[in-house]
Formats: structure tokens, C-alpha cells, sequence
């Protein structure tokens, strides 16, 4: 019964208000028991700021940060309870492994043998049972970030953050061990707030994204969501779509959206009214030497900017008026258009593939 | 080990012959540090070398410069380490003279740091009467008085070089250890202290090394006794007056004992850092 009672109030519930000269936190942030957050910017957006004010390491001016019910935002660190991997993972250079883990239990009053015990049962379960004497610098990054989440849970922290926690591994070895990290982090029974600036490592490791610039949130939701349908620059460049706002006005099949600025206009199979963001994928973007007649609804003539590959696509930056657009095309087709910097083209995108929705 | 290698070979390429101009005053200043040196081992009584180290006062003082220094390179590292600790990490008004005044015994002339310390706690200085008049305690002339004399030269050695390392030390590594529970006291014990132990390290044995050499404030505030106060310095001194080979005996034995430490330190701890 006070499980259910306990669950309920459970979870992380902060207002985390920093102010710094020319730089102002001010940010709600929630997340249930189980539950992974993601906290996604540019540099300099205050992610980082954000996580080290939850760990108390920063001083908040205002706001609370409550872990299970608990007020802690007037408690120093060693008395939240809160357990932190950090970008580098930080190991105690001049602790084995094992003694890193059992740093945190040391510090809770556990015995040196019962600590040390723990903390093998630790490293087992994060798969480095035969690494336990070996000191940090003798580690992996990939083992290292290992060490360091077994160091952060076993402490059976009520809150769990992680900065940057694949920041510091080459590409080769990311992928393995972000699958790893999630199935560990879904083992993990509090809640999780993680920083990165990776748009994919937030949207394979959380389950709730929360965007942030100039130290405020600017659009939350599931990553599917986000992902569909961005509301800001910053996030359409993440998740690599083509982003306008407008005024949408609903016709007879779909609706006309008159983008802000008087660039010009697109239109959509989405019927609405009023204040809408209109996005599409740079890969539904046709590029034609010539007008091309009958199948698209949205046809504009635009200048070629620039002209860039990207793995086996090609990105063409297609320059205004009307308005910017970056489009993917094969490198079979850049080269049967002739495309090159300043040369022009026509572009289309069915209405079908555009997507419309509420500002 | 590979990078260290190729940093090697890349250092000799590019290095190559040294310019005349550094090499000439570089030599020089090499051949001034040891042709002394090399004096001694050639003007050694080499024949009776034996006989006069086994002489009682020879052992009485070394054995006294060798306890008065190591006393004072741990007073040192119990006062200093919390010092270089408050100047490296606390925020408060006037470090800048705190560091400064710090810093004072290393150009004061050692005597000028004797009279002082006679001034203070001599048997009517400011608070040498009262340690005298409540808990009977005389320190000038005495082998405590030694040892006070080596610490007031040496501290500021291992402050500099403590600050140092912490100054250069990662605070996120203490960030770290808040975060999983230690408390101020425990993160300096076992995460602040072991990551600039190479630096207290080096700190204590320049400490040491100052302490073992102090003669000037050491023969102001403790006088000239042999086997209470009369370290090697002193004895070296006053034998170059009355008979200069033992001087010159008694110097090697410094020496080679200064050599024999600092070598065998500097190999483990200091390079590495």
C-alpha cells in the first residue's frame, strides 16, 4: 500500500532557477519513477547547468527539486542521495575500479570488505568482474563509462544523471554501448535525467525529451513527437527537417500556409486554421532542370547554395526567394542536373509530404 | 610508451646542435655547481676518513640534523598542507598579503628569521613568557628550538609547492566525490590529498632539504650545543675554525647524505609528477 503511495508522489519534480552574469536558468523539469529524460541543446543552452544545479553542485536562486516527495534543494551534495555519471566519467585515477565503486558505499558507513563485496557484485553486473583491480587510466572509454554508472548506482541513488555519458567515445565503439546504456538504464528503477547534444543518443535512451536554448525550455514531448514535429530551428536541424511558420488557412483538400515573412507559400493535405509550423523532409524535396508540370502542389524556382554529401545522399542547400530549403538527392541526380553552386533549379514537394501543425 | 618513444625521437630532430651562445654559460653554470664539489672529494683526508667519522660528535650531529629536519619536515606537511589547502581553494579578502607574507621567510636572511623567532618565543618574547611562565616550556637553545627554527625556513617550500598542485589539481574529481556521499573531511582525505600527493611529495623533500642545510636561524634561536643544538651545519662551521679537515669530513657526510635522499626521492615521486 505505501508502495502505491510512495509511487505516486515518486519521481523528480524541480524548478531549477540559476543566474549567472548575461546568463539566466529557468527551468521545470519532471520525471517519473523509471522514467529517462532527456535534456537536448546547443552549447551553452545550460543543460549542463541544469544537471549540476539537480546535483546541488550549482546554487539555484530560486525554485525546489524534490526526488520522491523529498524537498533537497537546500541540501549540499553528499546529502541528496543523487547519483551523477559525469562527461569524463571522473574515476578516481588512483583507485582501482573496484574501489571507485566502492567509493560511495565507504561513504555511506559501509565496511571496507562489505563495500568492496558490494561493489564486485556492481562490476559484475556491468560485465567487468575481470577489470576490478585495474586503475582508470588502464580502462577503455567504454569501460570506464561502465565503472563510472556502476559508481553512480551503487549508491542506489533515488535520482540518476548523466552528462554527455557518450561524449567521450569514438564512433566506432557508440553504438554498442548506447544499446548497452539502455538496457541498463531501463533496469534502473528512479528516475534519469541525461544531457546530451547527440539528437540520436536522446532519442534511443530517453523516453521524455526536453529541448532547451538560452536556458529555456523551448518544446518537450516524446522523441517521436519531437521528432515529427520540432518547434524551433535548432530542433528541425536535429532532426534534420525543413521548418517554417505561417498562417494556415483550411481549403477543400488540406490547407494553404502563407509563410511568416511574406517568403511565400506552401501547401498541405493537413487541413487547419491559424498560427501553424509547416515542415517537411529534405528527402521528399524533387529537384527538376525544368518547371515540372501536373503532380506537385508546391513548385518554387530557388538558387543552389551549396552542395554537400552525405553518405550515400546528397544534401543541396537550395538558397531564396522564396525561402530556404535543404533538400537530399542522389549523386545521380546532382550530376544529371548539373548542380553546383549558384546554378538554378526547380524544386517540389507533394502536399501529401508536407506536414502542418499548431504553433 | 610509444608516444613517449616518438616524442623522444621528435626532440632530438628538431633540437639539434645547441647555439653556442646557450651552450658556453650553460657549461659554466654547470662546472660552478660542481667544481665545489669536486673540491671537497679532492681535499678529503681520505687516509683518516674512518677514524674521524666514527668520532663521537660527527655521529651525535648528524644524527641531529638528520631527527631536527625530518621533525620538521612533518610540522611542516601538518600546518603547510591545511595552509596551501585555505590559499588554494578559500576565497577571502587579503590572500593576496596572506600569500605574500607567506613567502617572507624564503627571502628573509635566515639570522633576520632567528632574531625574529627569538622576539616571539624567547624566554621574555610576546608569547615565549607565557609558554614559559604557564607550562614551563623554553624553546630557544633547545633541540625543539631547532626544529622550530627549520620549520620557520622550510614551510614556505612545501606551502608553494602544495599550493601548486592543488591549483592544478581537477575540482571535478572532488565534484565527483560529493556526489556520492563524502562529506568535505573525506573528500580531502581521499580524493584532494592523493591526487596532489606527488606535489606534497616534492614539496616535503625541498622542505627536507632546507631544513637539513638551515644554519642561520637555527644557531640565532638554538644556539651552538653539541648534541642538543649543534646540527651539521653548525658543527661544520665551527670546525673550519679550530680543524679544517674534520670541516671538510663533516661536509662530505652532508653531502652525500643530501645526494643519497634527494636521489633516491626525486627518482620516485618528484620526475613523475
Amino acid at each position: 500500500m505505501s508502495d502505491v503511495v510512495s509511487e505516486k508522489a515518486g519521481g523528480l519534480d524541480a524548478h531549477l532557477v540559476v543566474r549567472r552574469p548575461a546568463f539566466e536558468l529557468d527551468l521545470r523539469l519532471a520525471a517519473e519513477p523509471g522514467e529517462v529524460v532527456a535534456l537536448l541543446g546547443p552549447n551553452g543552452a545550460g543543460k549542463s547547468t541544469a544537471l549540476r544545479a539537480l546535483a546541488g553542485l550549482v546554487p539555484t536562486a530560486a525554485g525546489h527539486v524534490r526526488v520522491d516527495g523529498a524537498d533537497l534543494g537546500a541540501l549540499p551534495p553528499e546529502r541528496r542521495g543523487i547519483g551523477m555519471v559525469f562527461q569524463d566519467y571522473l574515476l578516481f585515477p588512483h583507485l582501482s575500479a573496484l574501489d571507485n565503486v566502492a567509493f560511495g558505499l565507504r561513504c555511506q558507513g559501509m565496511g571496507k570488505r562489505a563495500s568492496r563485496a558490494r561493489a564486485a557484485e556492481w562490476l559484475e553486473h556491468v560485465g567487468l568482474a575481470d577489470h576490478a583491480s585495474a586503475k582508470p587510466r588502464a580502462l577503455s572509454g567504454g569501460q570506464a563509462q561502465r565503472v563510472a554508472l556502476a559508481r553512480a548506482l551503487a549508491v542506489r541513488p533515488r535520482l540518476l544523471l548523466l552528462d554527455e555519458p557518450l561524449a567521450a567515445l569514438d564512433a566506432h565503439t557508440r553504438l554498442e554501448i548506447r544499446a548497452a546504456l539502455r538496457r541498463r538504464l531501463a533496469g534502473f528503477a528512479g528516475a534519469a535525467v541525461l544531457v546530451t547534444h547527440d539528437p540520436l543518443d536522446a532519442m534511443v535512451l530517453a523516453d521524455w525529451l526536453v529541448v532547451v536554448e538560452g536556458g529555456r525550455l523551448v518544446q518537450q514531448g516524446p522523441p517521436a513527437e519531437i521528432a515529427r514535429r520540432p518547434r524551433t530551428d535548432y530542433v528541425a536541424r536535429l532532426v534534420g527537417l525543413n521548418l517554417y511558420r505561417g498562417r494556415a488557412s483550411a481549403g477543400a483538400a488540406g490547407s494553404t500556409v502563407v509563410l511568416a515573412g511574406g517568403s511565400g507559400k506552401l501547401d498541405s493535405a493537413d487541413s487547419l486554421d491559424g498560427e501553424v509550423f509547416v515542415a517537411f523532409s529534405p528527402a521528399s524535396v524533387a529537384l527538376y532542370r525544368s518547371r515540372p508540370d501536373g503532380s506537385p502542389r508546391n513548385v518554387w524556382r530557388a538558387t543552389v547554395g551549396a552542395v554537400e554529401r552525405q553518405g550515400d545522399r546528397v544534401r543541396v542547400r537550395l538558397d531564396g526567394p522564396p525561402f530556404t530549403a535543404a533538400a537530399d538527392v542522389t549523386p545521380g541526380a546532382v550530376a544529371e542536373l548539373g548542380l553546383s553552386e549558384g546554378s538554378t533549379v526547380w524544386a517540389g514537394v507533394k502536399a501529401a509530404e508536407t506536414h502542418v501543425y499548431p504553433a | 610508451m610509444t608516444r613517449r618513444s616518438t616524442a623522444r625521437s621528435a626532440n632530438r630532430s628538431t633540437a639539434g646542435r645547441p647555439p653556442l651562445v646557450l651552450l658556453l654559460p650553460a657549461l659554466t653554470g654547470l662546472a660552478f655547481l660542481v667544481l665545489p664539489l669536486a673540491g671537497l672529494l679532492v681535499r678529503a683526508p681520505w687516509s683518516t676518513l674512518g677514524t674521524r667519522l666514527g668520532e663521537p660528535h660527527v655521529l651525535e650531529a648528524l644524527r641531529l640534523s638528520l631527527v631536527t629536519a625530518t621533525l620538521a619536515t612533518v610540522l611542516c606537511l601538518l600546518l603547510g598542507v591545511p595552509l596551501a589547502w585555505l590559499l588554494a581553494r578559500v576565497r577571502f579578502r587579503g590572500v593576496r598579503l596572506v600569500r605574500a607574507l607567506v613567502t617572507v621567510p624564503l627571502v628573509l636572511p635566515p639570522v633576520v628569521g632567528g632574531v625574529a623567532l627569538l622576539l616571539v618565543l624567547g624566554r621574555r618574547g610576546l608569547v615565549g613568557q607565557w609558554l614559559d611562565a604557564w607550562f614551563g616550556i623554553t624553546l630557544p637553545f633547545s633541540t625543539a628550538g631547532v626544529v622550530l627554527a627549520e620549520t620557520f625556513v622550510a614551510l614556505p617550500f612545501l606551502v608553494i609547492s602544495v599550493e601548486g598542485a592543488l591549483r592544478a589539481a581537477d575540482l571535478r574529481f572532488e565534484e565527483a566525490a560529493a556526489t556520492l556521499g563524502a562529506g568535505r573531511w573525506t573528500v580531502f582525505r581521499r580524493v584532494t590529498l592523493p591526487l596532489v600527493a606527488p606535489g606534497i611529495a616534492a614539496g616535503a623533500v625541498l622542505c627536507w632539504a632546507r631544513a637539513l642545510g638551515e644554519f642561520g636561524a637555527t644557531i640565532t634561536f638554538a644556539g651552538n650545543f653539541p648534541g642538543h643544538t649543534q646540527t651539521m651545519p653548525l658543527a661544520v662551521y665551527l670546525a673550519l675554525e679550530t680543524d679544517p679537515q674534520a670541516a671538510i669530513v663533516l661536509s662530505l657526510v652532508l653531502l652525500a647524505v643530501s645526494v643519497v635522499v634527494l636521489a633516491a626521492l626525486r627518482d620516485r615521486w618528484v620526475s613523475t609528477s
